[in-house]
């Protein structure tokens, strides 16, 4: 129940990329903070994330946890959108040996996991290469 | 007058040919990919299903309509591979494109009928004043058991309408159905693949709904088949299309731009919705569109389109169907498959 419930809290952010730009600085936090971390302000404007970027980094996954066995060898990197802001996702749709720092990606919305074989569905973003 | 006012598509990337699946079950490939009209079909990759893809063919929509979500006012999904058994998938997909809370919801089923039905009542409710937006979507990842005929064109896809009445790219002039009570295909609770009778799902199935349904709306419309730029029927196969097209007066230039299934396989609720969106891709103002769905069970659902003159402003502002299809593409081996598609039993 605890997945569950945390997954549906943060359903504006896996799903529409909502994030928070402090009204002080500027600064974009994804996910959304009460306080800003670069100048302190507590004011936000609501903002929807690029949804494209360039992988900045990214590490192959061989040894998957239980729930995501079936799908090794999988990358999980490290994406800088075009609105400057790091996200951390999977990087699928291609194979593992295929992904370069720098390559373009695109963010698409896919299953991240299904909560067993009777459980609720977890959408979310993940990263593929740009078309 | 009511219309389309965006639309969108989705195909996943990867694909198998004929030939790996012919292979494995000792099957004459080459006679299937005459038979068919199909060479390879779209597989869908495990971490994508009916609501996934709903999301990206009406965000594609969206950019196209250029409207905020919000206005929406109702999603239908219409497929046979909904991912839950009882949670909508238009609650995800409404969630996903931001069109929540002020939405009216449920999922259709009608075998491969369900996008066009859900396209049809869409249209109805824009038409009716009871809201300004709505979306009607076909999307579907259907499966055939190992071995079947259908295993060789049973695929994904998705098509998304956002229908209106101001600023439409096509006007739908004319509207109709087919439908009888006719077991051609089926699949009971439970049951992981479908049934279907055979040889009974060509003539008593297809083309006499196709055929009823095309028949009836070239009448009400005072309209001949020379009329028409293009024409999109429902494509189990490359083949049966292309007779009932041929059949009903239509020419091969008119059903080759929306003809999706040789390379993409029967995308099921996707079919002739695809097929439209890869014909708007490409459509010119003033140019009238026939369409024919068909589902089993069994019924057909026909649409009369005018593009308008809105058609060329939205046409590159998102991806096009046949850029899905031109794309790089991962071929798949029968067993990453079988995989993919859940057809291997794992340890409990
Ligand atoms: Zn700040």
């Amino acid at each position: 129940m605890s997945t569950s419930a945390r997954y549906w809290r943060e359903i504006p952010q896996r799903y529409r990329y909502e994030a928070s730009k402090c009204k002080g600085c500027g600064a974009v936090w994804f996910p959304p903070r009460l306080i800003c971390a670069e100048c302190g302000k507590r004011e936000f404007e609501d903002v929807t994330l690029s949804n494209t970027g360039k992988v900045q980094t990214f590490t192959v996954i061989r040894v998957a946890p239980n729930e995501f066995c079936d799908e090794s060898p999988y990358a999980i990197g490290v994406v800088e959108l075009d609105d400057g802001v790091m996200i951390q996702c999977q990087i699928v749709d291609c194979l593992p040996e295929e992904i370069k720092t720098g390559m373009p990606v695109k963010i698409e919305f896919r299953k991240v996991k299904q909560e067993g074989q009777a459980g609720i569905i977890n959408y979310g973003y993940k990263a593929v290469p740009a078309a | 007058m009511a219309g389309i006012v965006g639309y969108g598509a989705y195909a996943p990337k990867y694909r198998i040919k004929v030939e790996e699946i012919a292979k494995v079950w000792g099957a004459d490939a080459p006679s299937y990919k005459r038979g068919l009209m199909l060479r390879e079909k779209s597989v869908p990759a495990p971490d994508q299903d009916v609501i996934t893809m709903s999301v990206e063919a009406s965000r594609n929509a969206i950019k196209r309509a250029g409207i905020d979500a919000k206005k929406i006012g109702a999603i239908y999904v219409g497929s046979e591979s909904h991912p839950y058994a009882v949670k909508p998938s238009g609650t995800v997909v409404a969630e996903a494109i931001g069109a929540t809370p002020d939405i009216h919801c449920a999922d259709f089923e009608f075998a491969c009928k369900a996008g066009t039905e859900g396209m049809f009542v869409a249209l109805s409710l824009v038409e009716a004043g009871k809201m300004e937006y709505a979306l009607g979507i076909g999307a579907d990842t259907s499966q055939g058991a190992p071995g079947d005929a259908l295993e060789y064109s049973a695929s994904a896809g998705a098509a998304a309408f956002i229908f209106g009445k101001n600023d439409t790219v096509a006007e739908v002039e004319h509207t109709n159905a087919y439908m009888t009570d006719t077991p051609d295909f089926w699949r009971r609770e439970y049951m992981h693949y479908p049934r279907h009778a055979g040889r009974f799902t060509g003539m008593p199935a297809y083309f006499k709904h196709v055929t009823g349904a095309a028949t009836a709306l070239l009448e009400i419309s005072g309209t001949k088949p020379e009329d028409f730029a293009y024409a999109v029927f429902h494509q189990p196969n490359g083949k049966f299309p292309t007779t009932v097209g041929k059949k009903l007066g239509f020419k091969p230039e008119q059903i080759e731009t929306g003809l999706l299934c040789p390379r993409l396989g029967n995308t099921y609720s996707g079919s002739s919705p695809m097929g439209l969106t890869a014909v708007l891709d490409v459509a010119k103002p003033g140019q009238l569109i026939f369409m024919v769905s068909y589902g089993s069970g069994a019924g057909s659902d026909g649409f009369i389109y005018r593009v308008t003159d809105r058609i060329s402003k939205v046409q590159d502002l998102a991806l096009k169907t046949t850029d899905y299809l031109d794309r790089e593409t991962i071929q798949l081996d029968y067993g990453t498959y079988a995989k993919f598609r859940g057809k291997i039993r794992m340890s409990e």
